[in-house]
């Protein structure tokens, strides 16, 4: 019991009193279920690979996204993790293609260009197809340097790098905002249609 | 007597050195006060798009916090920002200069020790570095006076071993010594780099703390790097830690255009005087 509590204090977000919980919440748990829930972590780790092109994660490469015909070829929205493409998939404004970093540039943390899947997003632009890279990196200090970054490397090759539009959350108050979020929000004011 | 405790909520200054991810969406940041030193304290939910807090504790930012004791980390429960540093933070070369300044602040001081002249130090560097052409004067001052404020000045105008004054020609710096080595004691030595009569003399006027003289020195390429490598070298043994942000300016540098980050290169004459000091003639851009 106390190695499972240690194991489940290890996961993000999942202190010591939620690490107890959740493991008596387990031994109490019908036995077919708590196996089932055993056998899904194994397999999860067993079946989950990067997708050849995109670096998200997939059961099959290429991934679903990328095997869409649909989609715009001509369009690689950056990120840093995968999460962030599950966002804004469900955002449904955006239908290219994506790619995955897993993780940012930090320089504090001695993470840097080699740690991320850069080479791999390198690779993807030689043959002429992408006309434009959509820096979709988090609106950090970090992120911003990881769009600069690729912005150096990517510029050269002739494609057109943006960066996703910053400004005021929905429910937010200008009273509290950063002048930095204020700044970039007047930048980017748009037309009021009715 | 009753001892007065500490208010539990207080107010402070601060520059965010770092940040990193705490639970689900909080931060735990790291600032340096002038009244606190360096401190680590949390911003519960800060990660959340309606939280008040996200885009006034990012890294390089200079605020006013307001913080609850706790019994863990103090909790950061309004923040308010002073300077953003935005010219830094729209240049790759001043973002990965002030993220080195940073770490070498983070590695330098301890928790909780009051450090003004260190706090007064960065804020003058982001400051210098907002407006600066190039990084490298700026940042070998702030090396060179973070050096002397936390104890650890190099010696450079006499041999760290036997104590002669050093003569115009190429000595070492040494590391473990602690500053220069004369050419003697530096062929004894065996953790020790060349160092020319130019950079010695560059280290030394930026060693002098004055900041209008040494914006008024002008590196040629060969120097620069000359004194990029010999404080690589010696920053380390100062620290007691290899640096994680040296790589990122590499990269950094390693993408910029050709030509150095002003397009311009204007070098400086530098004329040995009979007493060894230190003329410092910038030559015409």
């Amino acid at each position: 019991m106390s190695r499972l509590i240690d194991q489940l204090n290890k996961l993000p977000g999942v202190g010591p009193k939620s690490a107890q919980r959740l493991a008596y919440h387990l031994l109490r748990m019908p036995e077919d279920h708590a196996r089932a829930l055993a056998d899904a972590i194994v397999e999860m780790k067993e079946r989950s690979i990067l997708c050849e092109r995109c670096q998200n994660i997939t059961e099959a490469s290429p991934c679903t996204i990328c095997q869409e015909a649909a989609r715009d070829a001509h369009t690689i929205c950056v990120v840093e993790e995968p999460l962030d493409l599950v966002a804004l998939e469900r955002g449904r404004g955006y239908r290219g293609q994506y790619h995955v970093l897993h993780g940012v540039i930090s320089p504090m943390d001695g993470i840097g260009p080699e740690q991320l899947k850069v080479r791999e997003l390198l690779n993807r632009l030689r043959d002429g197809t992408v006309t434009e890279v959509i820096m979709a990196t988090n609106p950090t200090l970090e992120g911003e340097a990881t769009a600069m970054y690729l912005q150096r490397l990517i510029g050269p090759l002739g494609i057109r790098v943006t960066r996703l539009a910053r400004g005021l959350p929905a429910g937010g108050d200008l009273e509290y905002a950063d002048d930095i979020t204020l700044a970039r929000a007047m930048e980017g004011r748009q037309e009021v249609t009715s | 007597m009753a001892s007065v405790s500490a208010p539990q909520v207080y107010r402070t200054e601060a520059i965010i050195l770092r940040h990193q991810r705490y639970g689900e969406a909080g931060r735990l940041v790291t600032i340096f006060s002038p009244n606190h030193g360096k401190l680590r304290v949390l911003a519960r939910g800060a990660l959340r798009p309606t939280s008040h807090l996200a885009g006034h504790l990012e890294p390089l930012t200079k605020v006013v916090l307001l913080l609850a004791r706790a019994r863990g980390f103090d909790l950061v429960t309004q923040a308010e920002t002073l300077e953003s540093h935005g010219a830094i933070r729209s240049t790759l070369w001043r973002m990965s200069s002030a993220f080195y300044a940073a770490e070498l602040v983070d590695r330098m001081s301890q928790d909780n020790i009051e450090s003004f002249p260190i706090y007064r130090l960065l804020q003058r560097f982001l400051a210098w570095l907002e407006e600066a052409k190039e990084p490298d004067v700026p940042v070998r001052f702030f090396e060179l006076q973070l050096l002397g404020v936390s104890g650890y000045r190099p010696e450079l105008r006499s041999c760290a071993e036997c104590g002669a004054p050093l003569e115009p020609v190429l000595n070492g710096l040494s590391g473990p010594a602690g500053g220069c080595l004369c050419p003697a004691c530096a062929l004894k030595s065996r953790d020790v780099r060349p160092i020319s009569v130019n950079a010695l003399k560059v280290l030394r006027v930026l060693q002098l703390g004055d900041r209008d003289l040494a914006g008024r020195l002008r590196l040629d390429a060969p120097l620069a790097r000359e004194l990029d490598q010999l404080m690589r070298y010696y920053m380390p043994h100062a620290v007691d830690h290899d640096l994680r942000t040296t790589g990122f300016v590499d990269a950094v540098r390693a993408t910029r255009p050709t030509g150095n980050h002003a397009g311009t290169t204007a070098p400086v004459t530098l004329d040995a005087q009979p007493d060894g000091q230190l003329p410092v003639e910038a030559a015409a851009p």
